[in-house]
């Protein structure tokens, strides 16, 4: 398989994307979101088990890192940035804010299945609204600016 | 204190995003192979603005960790949700991303997801 990426700061021709690059946007975001669905809960578990509160003090996160589950948490969550930016070169700004919401929706089943917490009414109506706001963003063109390298600065 | 760090928060994090956006459209598409990634790595390395990017996500990802720890996260998620609206715009404005009715739509929908969910 030949990976059609890298020097393609050319022309792109306007609206028409092919299926191919759909498809890859889409894979990205799925493996965006897995890494910060698990970053999140390594994290969120990890600093529950450290007694002090955060503040200004810088020394007090480099303590909070040496917590297995932090570092790990860390390091998924730092893929997590690298996918992310790799998703923002192949989509908009205004397309990756609202499908990436779906993360939120991953947080809820992950509370409900993994961590037995109760889930309210409202909160099921509104990852109800993110995952169908995130579907009809997801339909639209995913990319609407013509390779940015126009703007010489 | 409290909102002193959700507008760090949310002006760290909209900073972030328009920077890293406005330099990945100039950087062309990427791939999340391991070759990509070192090849990202190496994009960070060399552009400033990307650079500023990296380190704005830093202080709104340390922002929003000092509020988790002492605000609910009902609190903390609704509050951050903010910058999806204010980045949303300054794509159109700054980026010249076009935005149709259909994701306008979509994303007033996920907006007022995020809010039910936190609040």
């Amino acid at each position: 398989m030949t990976n059609p990426t890298g020097r393609s700061s050319g022309v792109m021709d306007g609206p028409r994307q092919p299926a191919s690059a759909t498809l890859k946007t889409y894979f990205v975001l799925l493996l965006f979101l897995a890494l910060k669905a698990a970053g999140n809960s390594w994290m969120a578990w990890g600093m529950k088990q450290i007694p002090e509160r955060m503040s200004m003090n810088p020394a007090l996160y480099a303590h909070a890192m040496l917590n297995p589950f932090v570092a790990m948490g860390i390091a998924a969550l730092i893929l997590a940035l690298l996918t992310r930016m790799a998703l923002l070169s192949l989509a908009d700004l205004s397309f990756v804010l609202p499908v990436t919401a779906i993360g939120y929706v991953i947080a809820v089943f992950i509370g409900k299945v993994s961590l037995h917490e109760t889930v309210t009414r409202q909160r099921w109506l509104g990852t109800l609204l993110i995952f169908a706001g995130a579907v009809v963003v997801g339909t639209t063109s995913r990319n609407t600016t013509p390779a940015a390298a126009e703007d010489p600065k | 204190m409290k909102w002193l760090l959700v507008m760090a928060m949310v002006s760290a994090t909209v900073l972030s995003d328009l920077l890293q956006s406005h330099e990945m459209k100039r950087a062309g598409e990427q791939s999340v192979s391991a070759r990509g990634l070192a090849r990202l790595l190496q994009l960070i390395a060399q552009r400033r603005l990307l650079i500023l990017g990296v380190a704005c996500n830093a202080v709104s990802f340390f922002s929003f960790m000092a509020l988790v720890q002492t605000e609910p996260l009902s609190f903390a998620v609704p509050a951050s949700s903010a910058s999806f609206v204010l980045e949303t715009v300054l794509a159109k404005f700054v980026l010249h991303e076009r935005i149709g009715a259909r994701r306008a739509a979509g994303a007033l929908a996920v907006l007022a997801g995020v809010v039910l969910v936190g609040g």
